[in-house]
Formats: C-alpha cells, sequence, structure tokens
C-alpha cells in the first residue's frame, strides 16, 4: 500500500514537472512586454476601468509604431489580492515571458511587497495605484517609481482647504490599516502646520469593510466636532454617508473626504452622494477642452461607458512606461532606470514628471465640492492640483529615503 | 490470602439515584471474582469507579493497600490493573500485532518517542502475547476486519501487556457465539492461574459465571445482596428472588446490552 | 444615558441581519451536521437579488415582497446546491461537506461577478421609513426600529415551526438522532433538503434586509462569514436561541466597541469567542456532543507501513528530480520553492488532521505565526537570517503550545471552531498592531543571508529543509508518537485505559504541527522577502484542509500529492477570466467523484486492477 502511495505522490510531481516543462516554452514573439499584476479578480470594480484605460493607450501607442519599432504588450495576471502570490508571478512575467519591467497592483501591501522584490532582484517597477506613502519613501529603493499623487499629496491637499475654514474641532474616520492610518496621520500633520489651534476630539477607526456605521456616526456625533475627515471608502463609504444623512450628523458640518469623488466611489452613491463634502476625485465630466477632455472623448468613444480614476491611472501608467523605454533606448532595467529618473511624460493632466529624487510623479489631484447633477455625485468648483506642490522638502524626503538604496 | 484489591463503602449518586451504595468488598490473589445483577444494578458504575472513569461520592479504592481513588484510568493502569471492554475498543487503523505493540510502547513508557519505527518496538513480546490468546496467525490483518470474538481476543492480549496483577473485564463474552464464551473463558481462566492473576468481571451469561467463577457477588439497586461461593449463590434466595422477580431468569440477555 | 440607549438600538438592528443569516447556518449544521461555508454566499446572493427585484417592484409593499421573494430565490439556489453537491457525499466524511461548500463559494463568487459585474451597489431604502425617531433626543432611523421589531417574530416564528409544527418535530428529531428519524420512515434526504431550503431563506432574507443599511458587494461573502461563525459558536451549534443571544451580544459589544476601543474592533469579537468557550466550551445554549458521533465515517483507515526498499528508490528518483528543477529556468524554480513550501505547511496539518483526528482551522496561524517571528526578528532585532530561519518554528511552536493548551479540551467542530478563533484572533492581532508588525503593510525586505540569495540556492534550502521536513513528517506517523496520536483518535477509551495520555499527545501533536507549519513559513518568507497578514487568513487554513482533502484525508501522502496538485492546478487556472469558477467546479468533482481524495482513489483503482497487490507481494 505504501508503494502505491509513493508512485501516487510521485505522479503528482511528475505532473507539476509537466506542466512546468510545457509552460518553459517561450516563444520569441516580437514586441515588448510589460508584465502587469494586479487584482482583478478581488477589486474588479477598479481593475476593469484601469485595465480598459491601459489598453486605450496601447492602441493608441501601437497604432502609432509602438516604442523602439516594436509593440508594446501588457501581460496581465492576476495575484487574488495576496502578496506572496504577486511575488511568484512577479518572478514568473519576469523570467519566464521576458517581461522588460512590472506594474500594477491597488492595494499598497502587494505594492511594497513587488517593491521589495523589485529591488532585491533588481527588476523595474512602476506602481500605478498604490497610495503608501512607505513606497517611495520609507521602503523606497532605486528600482521602484509611483505614479499617483500619495497619501500624504492629497491628505495635504485637504489640509489646505481644510485650513482656510473657521472649524477648529475635527473628527477623523478612517478603515483601521495601513492606509487610513497614513491618510490621518498625514491630515493632521498638514493640518496643525498650517492651523496650530485645531484639535482632534475623535479618532474612528472600522474595519476595513465591516463598518458598524450607525455606532460609528454615533460616536463621532457624541464628539461634537465642527468638522469631519473621513478615509473611509467603497462599500464603508456608502454605509457611513447614509446613516450619517439619515442621523443628520453631516448638517452643519465640513466634511472632508479622501478619494470620496473619485468615481468608482461617488457613483454607487447615486443620488445619496455627500453634498458639500470637499473631496479629492476625478471630475471626468467637467473638462471644457485639452488633453484631459481629448483622453475623456477617446475613452468614451472606445468604451461606451466612463472613465473612472483607474481609467486615468492605467492609460498613465502605459503613457509613461512608452516614454520611459524610448528614452532609455532600450529595454535594459538599468537604462530604463536612468530614464526614468527626471523622465518628463505629457500626460491628460498635463506633464508630469518622475522625481530623481525619491521616484515620485508630480501627478497631482482634482479637488472640489460634491452636488448632485441628474441623480448623481459629482464634483463642482474643482480645480487641478499640481502634486509637486504638495511633497515635503527635499531634505525631510531625503532623511525618510534609505541612504543604501 | 493476600488481597489484591479491597473496596471500602464505596457509593455513587447521580442527582438523587444511588447506583452504588456503600459496595464494599475485596479481590484475593489469584481469584476469579464474578460481579453479576441484573440490568441497572449498579455493575458498570462499579466497575468505572474502579477503573478511574467515574469519581466515586464517597469510599476508597486500594490496590495492594495503595489508594485509587481520584486517580486517571491511565495512572490506575500503571500501578498493575488491566481491563477489557465490554464494547471492544481497539484501534481500528492498526494491525492486531501494532495493537498490542502500543500497549507495550505505553508500558514503557515510550509514546514521546518520535526515532524508532513503532512496528519494530516490542515485536516479539506482542507476538507472545498473541500466540498466549492464540491470534498468533492473524498478527498482520488489519483490526478493523476481525470477527468479534477475535477483537475479544485482541483485548485480552492488550490486557496482558503491563503484567497486571489485577484485571478487571466488563462483560467478557458479550456479544459471542456460545461456544466461543467457553472457549474465551477457558483461556482466561487458564491465563490468570498461570500467571497468578486476579480477575473481577461482571456477566450476564449464567452459565459462564457458574463454570468459571471461584466466587460471586451479586449486586441489586446498587447494593450488594450476596457473596460467597458458586453453589452458596445457586442457592441463595434473596438472589433467586431478584432475578425471578426482575423477570430475568438465569439467562442471557445480551442483545439488549450489546446494542 | 440617551447615547447608551441608541447605541444599544444600534446594536440590536445590527443584530437583526446577523441572527437571520446565522439562525440559517446553525439551522442547517443543527440538522445535517455540515458546516455550510457557502452561508456567505447565499447572504450576498440575497443582497443582490433582493437589491435587483427592488429595481422592479416599487413602494413599500414591493421593498417587502421583494425581501421575503428574496429568501424564496436563494432558499431554491440553496436546494439546487444541496441536491447537486452535497447530496452525493453525505455518507462521506464530514469535512468533505465542508471542502465541497468551499468549492461552492468559488463558484457563487465567479458566477455573481458575471450577473452582477463588479461595481458595488447601495441598496435602497426602505419606502416609508427613510426618516429618525428621536428617542432622549438622540437620533434613531425608523429602519433601525424595524429592524429590532422583526427580529424576534423570526425567532418566534422558527421556535414555532420547530416546536409546534409535525416537520418541525422531525427537524428537532433530526438534529437529535438522525438514525431514528430515518427508522421512523422519514425521507431523510427531503427532510435535510428541507432544511437547507430554510437555512438558506433565511441568509438571503438576511442579505436583502440589510441592504437599506449597507449595500451589495462581491466581498460580502467572506466578510460575514467569520462574524457568523463567531455568532453560531457562541451561541452553540444548533441552537436558535443561542443563535439570537450571542448576535445581540456581538453587535451590542461591537457598538461600544466602537466608542470606547475603535482601534481593536477586530480582537473584540474574537477575544468574546474565545472567553465564551473557554468557559462554556459548547457555546452558551449549545449541548455538549456526543462522543463518536463525529468521528470519522466511511470505512476505517488502513494500517501504515514505512516506505519499502522500493518505496525508498521512488523517493529518492523525486528528490533526484526535483533537484534538477533549477535546469528548468528560473520560473519552474521559484514555483517548485512555493509548492514545496505549501506541501510542507499541508504536510504538517495532516499530521494532526489525519493522524490524530484533529480538525484544525486555524493552522495558518502557525505558518503565518512563524513567518511573522523569523521576520520580526530581522526587522527589529536585526538579528542574521539564519537564525532568525531557525527560531521561526521554535515561535510557532510557542504558539501551538499556547492556544493548544486552551483548545484540546474540545472535539469536534467546537475544536475546529476554537482553534479558527484563535487563529482569527492572532491574524487581527497582527493586522491591528501595525506599529509592531506593520498592519495590512506587511514586513518587507525580509531577504536571506547572501550566500542564500539566488533562486537556485534558496531553492535547494527549501529543497532540503522542506523535503527533510514532509520526510521527517512521515518518519514520526511512524514513530511511537505518532501510533499514540493515532490510539488517540481510534479509540481514547482504550488509550487512556492503556496508560497514554491522550490530552498530552494531542496537545504534543498539535505543538509539533505548528512547529513544522513554522518551518514552512520561514521558508516562505525568505523566499518572497515579505510577509503579510494574509498569510494568516481563514482562507489560508482551508487551503491546507482542502488539499488534504484533494490528495485523501486516510493517507499519508494526501498533503503532498493534493498540495501539488492545487498549487499547478492554481497556477495554471489564475491565467483564465473566470478562474475561480473553474477551480470551484474541480472541487466539487473531486469531492464527489473521488471522495477518497486522488491517493485514495488511485490506490483503489490499483487494487481493483491488480497492481497493488503485485505490489505487495513484492515487498514480502
Amino acid at each position: 500500500m505504501r508503494q502505491k502511495e509513493k508512485a501516487s505522490f510521485l505522479t503528482g510531481i511528475l505532473a507539476a514537472s509537466i506542466v512546468i516543462g510545457a509552460f518553459s516554452g517561450v516563444e520569441a514573439a516580437d514586441t515588448i512586454k510589460i508584465g502587469e499584476i494586479n487584482h482583478h479578480k478581488r477589486m474588479a470594480a477598479f481593475t476593469i476601468p484601469y485595465k480598459n484605460g491601459v489598453e486605450l493607450a496601447l492602441a493608441q501607442i501601437n497604432g502609432a509604431g509602438g516604442v523602439l519599432g516594436k509593440p508594446l504588450e501588457f501581460i496581465f495576471r492576476d495575484d487574488q489580492g495576496k502578496p506572496g502570490e504577486a511575488i511568484k508571478i512577479a518572478e514568473e512575467l519576469m523570467t519566464r515571458d521576458n517581461a522588460v519591467m512590472l506594474t500594477g497592483t491597488i492595494f499598497s501591501n502587494v505594492g511594497l511587497a513587488i517593491s521589495s522584490y523589485a529591488g532585491e532582484k533588481k527588476h523595474l517597477y512602476l506602481a500605478g495605484e498604490p497610495l503608501a506613502d512607505s513606497l517611495v519613501w520609507a521602503k523606497g529603493n532605486k528600482y521602484t517609481f509611483r505614479l499617483r499623487c500619495s497619501t500624504y499629496m492629497q491628505a495635504a491637499m485637504l489640509a489646505e482647504q481644510a485650513a482656510k475654514s473657521p472649524a477648529v474641532k475635527y473628527a477623523t474616520i478612517a478603515p483601521n490599516y495601513a492606509y487610513g492610518k497614513d491618510a490621518v496621520a498625514a491630515f493632521k500633520k498638514a493640518l496643525t502646520a498650517l492651523r496650530p489651534d485645531v484639535e482632534f476630539v475623535t479618532e474612528q477607526w472600522p474595519a476595513l469593510f465591516k463598518i458598524d456605521a450607525g455606532a460609528e456616526v454615533q460616536a463621532i456625533e457624541r464628539a461634537k466636532p465642527d468638522a469631519i475627515y473621513n478615509v473611509t471608502f467603497g462599500g464603508d463609504l456608502a454605509k457611513f454617508v447614509r446613516e450619517g444623512t439619515t442621523r443628520g450628523l453631516f448638517e452643519g458640518r465640513t466634511v472632508y473626504g479622501l478619494l470620496t469623488g473619485e468615481p468608482e466611489y461617488i457613483d454607487p452613491l447615486k443620488d445619496e452622494a455627500p453634498v458639500g463634502w470637499i473631496v479629492t476625485g476625478y471630475p471626468w465630466y467637467g473638462f471644457k477642452d485639452g488633453a484631459n477632455k481629448e483622453f475623456v472623448d477617446a475613452y468614451m468613444a472606445k468604451y461606451k461607458s466612463h472613465p473612472g480614476m483607474g481609467s486615468l491611472v492605467g492609460y498613465m501608467v502605459t503613457q509613461s512606461i512608452a516614454a520611459g523605454i524610448t528614452a532609455a533606448g532600450s529595454t535594459d532595467t538599468e537604462a530604463l532606470v536612468a530614464a526614468f529618473e527626471g523622465l518628463k511624460v505629457s500626460s491628460p493632466v498635463g506633464e508630469i514628471t518622475y522625481r530623481k529624487l525619491d521616484h515620485q510623479s508630480t501627478m497631482g489631484a482634482f479637488i472640489g465640492k460634491v452636488a448632485l447633477k441628474d441623480g448623481a455625485g459629482v464634483m463642482v468648483d474643482w480645480e487641478y492640483k499640481n502634486g509637486a506642490d504638495y511633497l515635503p522638502s527635499d531634505a525631510e524626503v531625503k532623511k525618510m529615503r534609505p541612504a543604501s538604496k | 490470602m493476600t488481597e489484591v484489591l479491597k473496596v471500602k463503602n464505596l457509593s455513587k449518586s447521580f442527582g438523587g439515584i444511588h447506583a452504588v451504595v456503600n459496595l464494599s468488598f475485596s479481590v484475593a490473589e489469584g481469584e476469579l471474582l464474578a460481579l453479576i445483577g441484573p440490568n441497572g444494578a449498579g455493575k458498570t458504575t462499579c466497575f468505572n469507579m474502579l477503573m478511574g472513569q467515574l469519581k466515586p461520592t464517597s469510599g476508597n479504592v486500594f490496590l495492594h493497600d495503595e489508594n485509587l481513588s481520584g486517580l486517571p484510568p491511565r495512572k490506575i493502569w500503571r500501578k498493575g490493573v488491566g481491563r477489557t471492554f465490554q464494547i471492544t475498543a481497539t484501534y481500528q487503523s492498526m494491525t492486531v500485532v501494532e495493537n498490542v505493540q502500543m500497549a507495550l510502547i505505553s508500558h514503557h513508557r515510550r509514546c514521546f518517542s518520535i526515532l524508532p519505527f513503532a512496528h519494530q518496538l516490542y515485536r516479539d513480546e506482542a507476538m507472545e502475547l498473541l500466540q498466549l490468546v492464540g491470534m498468533e496467525a492473524q498478527s498482520e490483518r488489519a483490526c478493523a476486519i476481525l470477527a468479534y470474538g477475535d477483537l475479544k481476543r485482541l483485548e485480552l492480549a492488550i490486557a496482558l501487556c503491563h503484567e497486571p496483577t489485577l484485571l478487571l473485564m466488563d462483560e467478557p463474552t458479550a456479544g459471542m457465539a456460545p461456544r466461543e464464551r467457553i472457549e474465551l473463558m477457558q483461556l482466561t481462566s487458564d491465563i490468570v492461574r498461570d500467571r497468578r492473576i486476579s480477575v473481577l468481571f461482571t456477566e450476564h451469561d449464567m452459565d459462564v459465571v457458574f463454570a468459571h467463577s471461584h466466587r460471586i457477588m451479586v449486586l441489586n439497586r446498587g447494593e450488594l445482596i450476596a457473596n460467597g461461593s458458586v453453589e452458596s449463590i445457586r442457592n441463595d434466595a434473596k438472589v433467586q428472588e431478584v432475578y425471578l422477580g426482575g423477570g430475568t431468569l438465569f439467562k442471557n440477555d445480551e442483545e439488549q446490552t450489546y446494542a | 444615558m440617551g447615547f447608551i440607549v441608541a447605541q444599544l438600538l444600534t446594536g440590536l438592528a445590527n443584530a437583526a441581519a446577523l441572527f437571520l443569516v446565522a439562525s440559517g447556518l446553525s439551522l442547517i449544521f443543527g440538522v445535517t451536521r455540515i458546516v455550510n461555508f457557502a452561508h456567505g454566499s447565499f447572504y450576498m446572493l440575497g443582497a443582490f437579488v433582493g437589491y435587483s427585484l427592488m429595481q422592479v417592484l416599487p413602494g413599500f409593499i414591493g421593498f417587502w415582497a421583494s425581501v421575503v421573494l428574496s429568501g424564496v430565490i436563494v432558499g431554491v439556489i440553496g436546494v439546487i446546491v444541496e441536491i447537486c453537491v452535497l447530496r452525493p457525499i453525505y455518507k462521506a466524511p464530514e469535512l468533505f461537506q465542508l471542502v465541497a461548500t468551499f468549492g461552492v463559494i468559488l463558484v457563487i463568487q465567479d458566477l455573481a461577478l458575471m450577473t452582477w459585474g463588479p461595481v458595488d451597489v447601495l441598496g435602497p431604502r426602505a419606502p416609508g421609513l427613510k426618516g429618525i425617531v428621536r428617542i432622549l433626543g438622540e437620533p434613531v432611523p425608523q429602519y433601525d426600529l424595524a429592524l429590532i421589531a422583526i427580529t424576534p417574530f423570526v425567532l418566534f416564528g422558527l421556535w414555532f415551526l420547530l416546536t409546534k409544527t409535525r416537520v418541525g418535530i422531525l427537524v428537532r428529531a433530526a438534529t437529535q438522532d438522525r438514525e431514528m428519524v430515518s427508522a421512523l420512515g422519514v425521507n431523510q434526504a427531503w427532510l435535510f433538503t428541507g432544511v437547507f431550503f430554510l437555512g438558506s431563506a433565511l441568509a438571503g432574507v438576511g442579505g436583502a434586509i440589510q441592504l437599506p443599511k449597507g449595500g451589495a458587494d462581491l466581498l460580502m461573502d467572506f466578510n460575514i462569514l467569520t462574524t457568523i461563525f463567531v455568532v453560531v459558536v457562541i451561541g452553540g451549534m444548533g441552537s436558535l436561541p443561542g443563535a439570537y443571544i450571542a448576535a445581540v451580544l456581538i453587535s451590542v459589544l461591537n457598538v461600544f466597541g466602537v466608542s470606547y476601543l475603535p482601534q481593536s474592533t477586530l480582537v473584540l469579537m474574537f477575544v468574546v469567542m474565545a472567553v465564551v468557550l473557554m468557559v462554556k466550551p459548547y457555546g452558551l445554549l449549545g449541548r455538549e456532543e456526543v462522543a463518536g458521533e463525529h468521528g470519522q465515517v466511511g470505512e476505517p483507515e488502513r494500517p501504515i507501513k514505512p516506505a519499502g526498499y522500493r518505496g525508498r528508490i521512488f523517493v529518492g528518483i523525486v528528490i533526484a528530480l526535483l533537484a534538477a528543477v533549477p535546469f528548468l529556468g528560473s520560473f519552474a524554480t521559484v514555483l517548485t520553492t512555493d509548492i514545496i513550501i505549501f506541501c510542507l505547511f499541508a504536510a504538517s496539518l495532516q499530521f494532526i488532521l489525519g493522524l490524530g483526528g484533529l480538525n484544525s482551522f486555524g493552522h495558518a496561524a502557525y505558518f503565518g505565526g512563524g513567518a511573522y517571528v523569523a521576520a520580526l526578528l530581522v526587522r527589529s532585532a536585526g538579528t542574521p537570517m539564519e537564525l532568525a530561519f531557525i527560531l521561526a518554528p521554535l515561535g510557532a511552536c510557542m504558539a501551538a503550545v499556547i492556544i493548544g493548551w486552551f483548545c484540546i479540551r474540545l472535539t469536534g467542530i467546537y475544536f475546529a471552531m476554537l482553534t479558527m478563533a484563535f487563529a482569527q484572533l492572532l491574524w487581527s492581532l497582527i493586522y491591528q498592531w501595525d506599529k509592531f508588525t506593520g498592519g495590512d503593510d506587511g514586513l518587507v525586505d525580509i531577504w536571506p543571508a547572501a550566500w542564500l540569495s539566488g533562486t537556485t540556492a534558496y531553492f535547494y534550502l527549501t529543497l532540503v529543509v522542506g523535503v527533510g521536513g514532509i520526510v521527517f513528517l512521515r518518519h514520526v506517523a511512524h514513530s511511537p508518537f505518532g501510533y499514540a496520536l493515532r490510539a488517540a483518535r481510534d479509540s481514547s477509551r482504550q488509550a487512556e485505559a492503556t496508560g497514554i495520555n491522550t490530552k498530552r499527545v494531542q496537545w504534543a501533536a498539535f505543538a509539533f504541527a505548528g512547529a513544522l507549519a513554522g518551518l514552512a513559513g520561514g521558508l516562505f518568507v525568505f523566499s518572497k522577502g515579505s510577509i503579510f497578514p494574509t498569510e494568516l487568513e481563514i482562507a489560508k487554513s482551508f487551503d491546507a484542509i482542502i488539499v488534504i482533502f484533494l490528495g485523501g484525508v486516510k493517507t499519508l501522502s494526501g498533503a503532498v500529492v493534493g498540495g501539488a496538485t492545487l498549487e499547478v492546478a492554481r497556477d495554471f487556472l489564475t491565467r483564465f477570466e473566470y478562474w475561480r469558477l473553474i477551480l470551484g467546479l474541480m472541487i466539487i468533482a473531486v469531492v464527489i467523484l473521488s471522495p477518497d481524495g486522488i491517493v485514495g482513489s488511485l490506490r483503489k483503482y490499483a487494487e481493483r486492477i491488480g497492481l497493488l497487490r503485485e505490489m505487495v507481494d513484492g515487498e514480502q
């Protein structure tokens, strides 16, 4: 009997080896491949607009002759939202699929895992969506770049707005994990720098996607703040807004909402969108002309639906990669890293620069006020804020970044 | 004669029900003592107290003048008390000989040893014991496919592993064919005679009881109503009444107990 | 005062949906003994179906009709699942059904994505109940009051159904004694189906009724799963009043937790559960499990023998083949590294689950625990990699010793639930104590020492340690300790009566398995360079359980074969759009078609064609 078990053990291993073998035959197609890792299934509401954005840019780039004379190709892979899985896929993309660099992920923790992997194995990683400050600062490395305006930058933009109001007593509510904590810490730091007189009367930390909205609203109400800073998003945001509106929490109070204005988050709220909140987001409906308008039009023509924040990120990631490879003149990692440092990319939101100092791009964010239009939440009186204006001083950044990297 | 087991004023009540009341008796060296009584007389409760599965409400149990009260079953076993079960308890996933080896491993206190192969340990001793109970031919069979009578023999072999001075057998022949009963009890009495082991057993089959016990105790409603030689019990009026009155004349009612 | 009352009302309102879902789970478990992991999926379906219905059925009547209809529709879906997936495997070991329901979760996730799309939906407000009522000056939503009012009626309705009607009496009889009910001539299969309908319908209603307080999204299924298990276990498996009390207890505690311990909302629930189970091991109103009732059913396990001469040569060849993997390229090396690590993890669980009959649902705690020990030593104490690697299994072992001390006293499903609760407790600690553990952002840059840093070098370390660990586990299975563990499982009566301290043997085995899981965790953290709380998640524990069943729970190599198969299948399948659907169907198919698992089925097949007998003879 034992023999048979051995035999089947071997069968399993053999099956594994055969599959591995079958997969290791690499065909030599003449494209430049980019490895894209994302939580396509777990965060489908975000990855679908994002993927559309990537594909729109690819169509335009390849229509114009590709990069270095070759078509650009993205290989999309699903990591199930697990950092460990993402690293395995990264390895596969780089070594078996011959990808020249890595990009992708929404979750900061997966982004950090890939960044650490990229640093160790010396592959280039361009993070599109992950917002964690540490990605380019405390845990930054030579091989990691980030496109999006980080948690710190967006919180600083909101704090600037908040500083203009007379409110002094603030309540905060943020999901109880790293992103939420970063976002609250950044807001507090930026706001107290501008307005030393403000005080934070309560901090609420619902577990991510497990908010007990009624209780949170009661707890905030009890502290009687003048204004509220919100970091919740997704289903948590919807529940918080509904309970808060029902119970009158937002009456006579200004709420500052991080990311709340992004179509991915505000669209599901429909006519219950929290009117009057000051939020960061993406007002795709508000562009009259220029590069922003062109992008939105091209997107809507191709997909018959409006773009989300992710669409813009996907589009700009692809543009950045094309620009980087073109500038490097090769797909060699070291050449790419050199090209990305200080790389200037013209994008729908204007020209952005990948700073040599910390590899953070200067992409900014839109900030505006929520209003209702045709039964849906929109941002009005919005402004685009350049990311370069909301970064800490160079000296501070240098201090945060690990010296050796 | 030396007394191996001494039970003093043992009582057990469950809520208001007195299952065993003030029971005192002793077992002498080499003695085969039967404990009988109608259903619900308290035999199993008594056994469970002797083996440590139940804590007595009051009273004590002494083995060679050592108080066993309050000890868990495994410690009582270590003092030299072996047992077999009314419904057989063996290790289904092991072979016959491994079942015996397991008990030997435990006896030599090597349960936590991780280096040797268990099936190589104490194999000869185990085979000897299997030979003793006539199971050597089946030593490599899986325990799960044994006939019931063979399981009972196996249990006996297991119970003899640590050379006990006292053997407690709860309904040793329950569920067996009449011929098998006699064989098993004959085997048991031969072994205990050769090894000077004392045996306390409960039994429903009066043929078995009268044929093999040296002395009989009768329990009714938790109380000891008779204690004496086979002949005296056979003719005891009180015992007659208990059994006749209870409607279970001296015959087996094993179907009930086995279910 | 007003504040406290308002909080209490919020808690009671939150308890409504929780009770509905949990009572369904409890009912299903009570009667069928199936731990239905797909129950969260029924809840999610209820929310989506309810949302769709509310779009077409207007007004006050339409809203409540939608709620009831969602229950009916989800109930029917539950019946389909019961008939297609569970009915064929009622005779299989009970954990098998659990694995099948896990397959159902995956299938429903993808089907829901196909049907409703990826976007979260916000539930409509209940018509006529949109406003608030001021109680002691505090605003209380009308809908909350409606929920508070409805729940006791549901509880009463269920109570009436179960105690005053013939069907209910049969159902209750079935919870007490299944055989008796079938002996009475009741068609047990349809009774089970009926109970499944009711249980699923309750989950569906729970999903629909919470819409005005939230919405529907594709993460709801897993998000509610742990909470309802906590509720059912605290209340006592199978007890409806228990489920109600526990739902209220957890909800109210949560509400006050939000105000007074806002940072540790997750931890709180599991602490409550652990405390309740320590004091009342079978939950507040649960009844003690009858020994043997949930033992391994099906045919008994076969005796085991260490590998013979041929077997050893076989293993030698396998290891030699594995050693050649780096020649296949870097990715094959990484994939094989992952597979070996996962197989070691699964094999360590099989040691206690298979040999010991200890159904631990929280084994990931020791895998992740070991990984975190190593990572924290490197990050916080600057420990050299080699030392940290050695300390990983020790740390995991310590955790298993402590957790085992609490859990070993319980058996069966309660043991499973308490191990899960402790794993979740550890997870929530790591997740929420971010100053020390990095929280969700994990710990990164934990790379191996220079001499092991290459993919190939690390692969050989994994090969030696991982395969060594698996071989060692197999050896221990054949040692006196492994035998004692099986003895305790097969007959604790006989084991205790022959001097074996069964609880201590099981405790030691639990710790030993924890240490080897920690070893796998140590290998994992340095191979990935990082560690995140996801490695301690319930899903990780389930992964290990699933592969053991896929491979064959009553075999020694089941975990290894199942682990390798699942990892390869998953690596292959995730390239497809709807891979969860395929994987889910695959798991269900294996469970139904070969309930002995891969190894068990191959063994039987080999016996049928005579191959095995030949080999046994050849060995002698």
